[in-house]
């Protein structure tokens, strides 16, 4: 049996390593696109920081990981699938055939639609090329200009800031990190920002990037309600989203929505091919409807139950994974769960400590907890997921957390350890 | 033999003894903050209950790490957090179900329950024998295991 995975993340990794032990004398072959040892584009703001070095990223540290467990990684971009013969075309020239495959591509930035956005100097923060090039640019007291203020952006403001550039946020949405946070978190974001000597536009646009003569390199048109500011800079960041890489399966058969279509199997429309982490359109807990993540835990669990189909183990069943996220903005913590939106006809309750940095919002949905979101919180948070997935009725305690929402620990623990507890 | 701390709230006096050795042991100092058990009241109830990671087959905290810091020791059946290769970025923080990894500031990594190698301090410290550490065979241990279950999220 020959496995093939596209893709060298997170998810194609742990996808080949959970193949491997359920079989030990399959063929299989990862192929990814950048040359670097497999990496975590997470760990890229800590390298960027100069707290890790490039081999810090790596996803495996153990010399020869790869060539111990027999997995072939292959450096090359995958440009075409032929789902009828099995066979993958590569951009070196050289044909890979499979028996069974795996779509772990990940994903790439969105480029905004901004003239001027290809000049030489203007980057986005994705790859370890990337962050070079950032890097060489972030000198100290250089200007710099991120354009989003999105879940990346944010990760990566503490990297720039602590190389002493200056710095400008500019982002379309009323608040930071709109779509992992509310409007009281998000605009404390900014507000924490703005402590920090980071000038931030929300409402703003860049409309235009224009080659500048004299000091700085560019001169930066940002749109805002008040009018139109002309801003300097050295460097322009975009961090404006990403989207699943899937342009490469045109023609395939595949099914792609916003990302691959996969079922609960992690498997395409297409036999034999299957579709992990943020390439994958998968099921989301909450909504029980198919999502794009674009998330670390999502890209790992997908990968597991993936691997587990394609060596044929039966009841390999994703139920949803639940989108959450958590965030450091130059010190300040944040997280958000599942439906931290919350729904129709649920109830929610906050608990709001502004001179404090502190915020917590939970949802409800009956007594259970469907979404919740904290700022300045850092101990037991990930009980806010295991009461989500658990959807442990709260019973008498869920009024006891609408007076109280720090009693997260305690509900969970009334709710699982009742034996102990009554 | 694998062994386990066990937990029997009912015995738990809230003496913070066990918080007060975990993070000696683990932080060199005595800061209940920086412990990775805690002792959780339950006033009206009249009871406290010690809380931390029971060691999980499922290992959330561990698959979802970006660069490999959490690792199974293989004697101990804990999984460990390896400093120098934690970036701090938290992921784990909110992967783990049970909410037992926490972030430091102060270190800028993430802290769990080691089993301090196979030597439990918050064991040692109890003066009830509210946390024990014994053979992972032993009843208790199912019990934790079946409170840990009810949590568990859903496949």
């Amino acid at each position: 049996m020959k496995h093939v995975i596209i893709g060298a993340g997170p998810s194609g990794i742990v996808a080949a390593e959970h193949i491997r032990k359920f079989d030990q004398s399959a063929t299989i072959v990862i192929i990814g696109d950048e040359p670097e040892a497999p990496y975590s584009r997470m760990a890229i703001p800590y390298h960027l920081i100069g707290n890790i070095e490039e081999e810090g990223t790596y996803l495996r540290h153990k010399p020869n990981h790869f060539n111990d467990l027999d997995i072939q990684l292959i450096n090359a971009r995958v440009d075409k699938i032929d789902s009828v013969d099995k066979m993958l075309q590569l951009s070196t020239g050289v044909t890979e055939s499979y028996d069974k495959l795996l779509i772990a591509s990940g994903s790439r930035p969105v480029s905004p639609p901004i003239p001027g956005i290809g000049e030489p100097g203007v980057h986005s923060c994705w790859t370890l090329e990337d962050a070079g090039a950032i890097a060489a640019l972030a000198k100290p007291g250089a200007k710099v200009i991120q354009i989003g203020a999105g879940f990346i952006a944010c990760i990566i403001l503490e990297a720039l800031a602590r190389r002493d550039v200056d710095l400008t946020v500019v982002e379309m949405e009323d608040r930071m990190v709109p779509r992992m946070m509310d409007s009281i978190a998000g605009n404390m974001i900014k507000d924490w920002c703005l402590h920090k000597n980071i000038d931030v536009f929300t409402n703003g646009q860049v409309t235009e990037i224009q080659k500048a003569e004299g000091n700085h390199t560019f001169k930066v048109s940002v749109k805002t309600p008040d009018g139109v500011t002309q801003l300097d800079a050295d460097l322009v960041i975009t961090a404006t989203g990403v989207r699943p890489c899937a342009d490469f399966l045109e023609g395939s058969g595949i099914t792609v929505d916003d990302g691959i279509i996969v079922d609960k199997n992690m498997q395409t429309n297409v036999p034999d091919i299957y579709a992990s982490g943020d390439v994958a359109q998968g099921k989301d807990f909450c909504t029980g409807e198919y999502a794009v993540q674009a998330i670390q835990p999502t890209a790992t669990e997908h990968g597991l139950i993936a691997a587990q189909n394609m060596v044929g183990l039966e009841g390999a069943e994703c139920g949803g994974t639940i989108n959450m996220n958590v965030l450091d903005t130059m010190g300040l913590i944040s997280c958000s769960f599942g439906l931290w939106q919350g729904v129709e006809g649920g109830e929610s309750c906050q608990l709001v400590e502004k001179d404090k940095w502190r915020y917590l919002n939970l949802q409800f949905d009956d007594d259970v907890l469907i979404g919740a979101t904290g700022i300045g919180y850092t101990q037991h948070v990930g009980i806010m997921r295991g009461l989500i997935q658990s959807e442990i009725p709260l019973g008498k305690w869920k009024n006891k957390l609408l007076e109280n929402p720090l009693q997260l620990m305690e509900a969970y623990l009334a709710c699982t350890q009742s034996a102990a507890i009554q | 033999m694998q062994m386990s701390l066990v937990i029997d709230a009912n015995k738990c006096t809230a003496c913070l003894q066990c918080e007060m050795a975990c993070s000696y042991e683990g932080e060199g100092v005595f800061n209940p903050t920086k412990s990775r058990i805690k002792i959780f009241p339950f006033h009206e109830e009249g009871i406290f209950v010690p809380y931390t990671c029971t060691q999980c087959d499922e290992a959330w905290c561990m698959h979802a790490c970006p660069v490999e810091a959490i690792v199974l020791n293989k004697t101990t059946g804990a999984k460990e957090i390896v400093n120098d290769l934690c970036v701090g970025c938290k992921v784990c923080t909110i992967a783990c179900p049970f909410g037992t990894v926490n972030y430091n500031a102060d270190s800028g990594k993430v802290i769990k329950c080691d089993l301090c190698g196979g030597d439990p301090e918050c064991a040692k410290a109890c003066p009830t024998d509210a946390i024990t550490y014994q053979d992972a065979n032993w009843t208790g241990y199912d019990k934790m295991k079946d409170y840990a279950a009810k949590a568990m999220p859903a496949k």
